[in-house]
């Protein structure tokens, strides 16, 4: 029994930090909401590189056959710089969707894949950069062609509808869905660290009525308890990688604390956090849309109640 | 990172919960706050001792089967999931005894711990005063040093004792040294509360039932040999106490887990019956939460203990903790209640449960001051001008 990172884990965390904060990944986030994504894709190629778009597939096609703790690892990274692009659907979600080995050898190369599921995710997430386009109904998928461009919440997400083309075989859709759910919640949590970090560190320089407002008790309790609810969010995500619980109960959580850390960050920063220059902006609409990206939390409750509901034999005499 | 047990946790595992199995009370226990229910806890723990159950992670001489960190977690994961009564001697074993094995002579550990174990010897905190709850090291009950007889002299009133009604020896924090600055100065006692000079005085809590009662002391005798740590030195002695309070030892994820287990049972139950209104609204979701959260709580306290193992310490953790266990306690009995409906304030263990869930953000350091700690102490914020509320 050992529930902390192996000493490999930190490290690759690590390892993405120190590239993600040496890029300049709130300009390549900038240019992608102005539709300029060639920042953003050197982002994805160098990432690549260091094998995040081929953590989940599997070995025999070029894969790294890596579990699901590297990949909330790497999502937590990826949340916390808030780097755009399509990752959940490239690099949690086709990987075990898919079954052909040219295509998984592709993504695990760094090709550009997106989805839309239709129960969960029904646009797909920037299908203009996507060399493979792809769209799941029920247990079938399908490739799909684009339709038409809807804006999100977040403008570093370009979201269109799909038109679904012929099916294709499919591999595990279930297990793609966990995997895209899990990672959506790892991502959610970097998003609710970064917002933290980035709230605490402004209540300790912005002074009013004479002193920092940190030292106001009202803003260090809210900000307290954006710390409890991170910690015991974070547990569910580790545990979920382990399939101790469902992805759901993950999403759930870290859906609620990045949620609770943004609406903190903004209100802590009173109106300059409002602005769109404040990079604070960048996290505080991607948290707003990856809380129903992927499944509302309604869609996830409903979904674990009905397991637990389902569940025979929970203990009784207690 | 894996949550698997090893083959000999798995089989202390096993041990435990057959003999849980064969040994729990088919009926849950008279409250421990009435007389009856006082006797028929304290003959529980003497079971448990007999078996080796009571304080299992102790020395063998002292009823203990030395079992480590992860086993400890694993029993009482199995004490809550077969439903066995609460621990009438959870302030010794958890809150004094920790402090007895770290900072009390070889002496003091023969005299207490064994009867602490059998739950012969139950203890009550009395650290509480009327004028010092949060801000404690305000404290005003004096201890003056006697020394002809070789000991001190305790004069003041503590309060808010928990089990001190039927409770057998007290432990707590006096000013001995009037001129020293709050934290300074303060030492830590044990007394035995039939002792010439201490007064208890029941006080009955919000259910009726007397689960507290202050203390007063009138000249009360207790000899050096009754001193926990050096003198002066109470404030430190007595906070590595409340890191054990506020942390793992007073709440541990079982409970939790098995009363978001029922939660479930009951959701089942009265889906089934034909949903309350309540059901049918607002109850599924919160249903669902107690349990993620119950198992969030399961999960975080075993990378808590991982850390522990590997020689870590719980620090500030504690306070995270804390305000976590203690809100999860009142949504999970609160969820219980919506699903009862009208029944709900008909007397049952719900209802009991939810009763006691409602101190849980004041006990143990209330939820305002542990949010004040994981501002200053986590997140580094500014301490307050006027330095309240560490
Ligand atoms: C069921 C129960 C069992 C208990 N058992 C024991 C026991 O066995 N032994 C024992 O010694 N004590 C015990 N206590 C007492 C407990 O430790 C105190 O109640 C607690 O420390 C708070 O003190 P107080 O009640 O005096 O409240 P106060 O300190 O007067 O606080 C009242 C309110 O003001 C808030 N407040 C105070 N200071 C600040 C601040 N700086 N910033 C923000 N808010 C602040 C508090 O959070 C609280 O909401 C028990 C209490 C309960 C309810």
């Amino acid at each position: 029994m050992r529930f902390v990172l192996t000493e490999d884990q930190r490290d690759f965390g690590g390892s993405l930090d120190a590239l993600l904060s040496g890029a300049d990944t709130v300009g390549a986030a900038r240019a992608w909401a102005e539709g300029d994504t060639a920042p953003g894709l050197e982002l994805w190629r160098r990432l690549a590189e260091q094998g995040v778009n081929a953590l989940v597939v599997p070995e025999e096609h070029g894969g790294m056959g890596a579990t699901a703790v590297e990949l909330v690892v790497a999502f937590e990274a990826l949340g916390r710089h808030g780097v755009p692009g399509p990752w959940v659907e490239s690099a949690a979600y086709l990987p075990l969707a898919l079954a052909d080995a040219d295509l998984l050898a592709a993504l695990a190369e760094g090709a550009v894949g997106t989805v839309a599921e239709a129960a969960h995710a029904p646009y797909a997430l920037d299908a203009e950069v996507a060399d493979h386009v792809f769209s799941c109904t029920g247990t079938t998928l399908r490739t799909a062609t684009r339709g038409e461009r809807l804006r999100s919440v977040d403008r570093t997400r370009h979201l269109t509808t799909l038109v679904a083309g012929d099916p294709v075989p499919g591999a595990d859709l279930g297990a793609a869905l966990e995997s895209a759910v899990l990672a959506t919640s790892a991502q959610l949590l970097g998003c609710g660290e970064r917002l933290l970090d980035d709230a605490v560190a402004y209540v300790k320089q912005r002074r009013q009525f004479g002193r920092e407002i940190g030292s106001y008790q009202a803003i260090k309790h809210a900000l307290a308890d954006v710390r409890i609810a991170l910690d015991f969010a974070r547990p569910l995500v580790l545990g979920a990688a382990l399939g101790e619980v469902p992805a759901a109960a993950a999403k759930v959580a870290c859906a609620d604390a990045a949620y609770l850390a943004s609406r903190t960050a903004l209100q802590v920063h009173g109106a300059v956090g409002y602005t769109q220059e404040l990079d604070l902006s960048i996290w505080i609409t991607k948290v707003r849309a990856l809380v129903t990206a992927w499944g509302t939390p309604a869609q996830h409750r409903a979904a674990l109640l009905e397991t637990l509901v389902a569940a025979a034999g929970t203990p009784v005499e207690a | 990172m894996d949550l698997s047990l090893s083959e000999s946790e798995l089989a202390f595992q096993a041990e435990a919960r057959a003999w849980l199995a064969a040994n729990v009370p088919a009926e849950p226990l008279p409250s421990m706050d009435t007389e009856a229910g006082w006797k028929a806890h304290q003959e529980w723990e003497a079971r448990l001792a007999e078996a080796r159950w009571a304080v299992v992670s102790w020395p063998r001489e002292y009823h203990g089967r030395e079992a480590s960190l992860v086993e400890w977690v694993v029993f009482e994961e199995e004490y809550y999931r077969a439903g066995a009564p609460g621990r009438v001697s959870q302030n010794g074993i958890f809150l004094l005894a920790p402090i007895i094995f770290d900072h009390g002579t070889r002496e003091q550990q023969d005299r207490f711990l064994p009867s602490m174990a059998t739950g012969e010897q139950v203890w009550a905190q009395c650290w509480s005063e009327p004028e010092a709850g949060s801000d404690l090291a305000s404290l005003r009950s004096t201890a003056r040093r006697d020394e002809a007889r070789g000991g001190w002299v305790l004069n003041g009133q503590k309060t808010w004792s928990s089990r001190a009604s039927f409770a057998h020896w007290g432990f707590g924090l006096f000013r001995s040294d009037p001129e020293a600055q709050r934290h300074a100065g303060l030492t830590y006692f044990l007394f035995p509360l039939d002792a010439d000079g201490i007064t208890v005085r029941p006080i009955a809590q919000l259910d009726g039932e007397a689960g507290f009662a202050e203390v007063f002391f009138e000249d009360v005798f207790v000899p050096d040999s009754d001193v926990l740590g050096a003198p002066g030195d109470g404030w430190r002695v007595a906070m590595s106490t409340a890191g054990n309070e506020r942390g793992l030892s007073l709440r541990s994820p079982g409970r939790f887990c098995a009363a978001a287990d029922r939660l479930v049972d009951l959701y089942r139950s009265t889906v089934a019956d034909g949903a309350t209104p309540a059901a049918t609204e607002t109850a599924p979701a919160h249903v669902v939460d107690a349990w993620l959260r119950a198992q969030s709580y399961r999960l975080y306290t075993w990378g808590t203990v991982t850390r522990l193992a590997a020689g870590g310490d719980m620090g500030t953790a504690g306070s995270v903790n804390k305000v976590f266990w203690s809100e999860l306690d009142i949504a999970l009995h609160e969820t219980a209640l919506d699903l009862l409906g009208a029944d709900a304030e008909v007397e049952s263990r719900w209802l009991d449960g939810y009763t006691f869930s409602l101190s849980g953000p004041i006990y143990a350091g209330t939820n305002e001051i542990q949010r004040n700690i994981v501002a200053e102490r986590i997140l580094g914020l500014p301490r307050e001008p006027k330095g309240a509320g560490r």
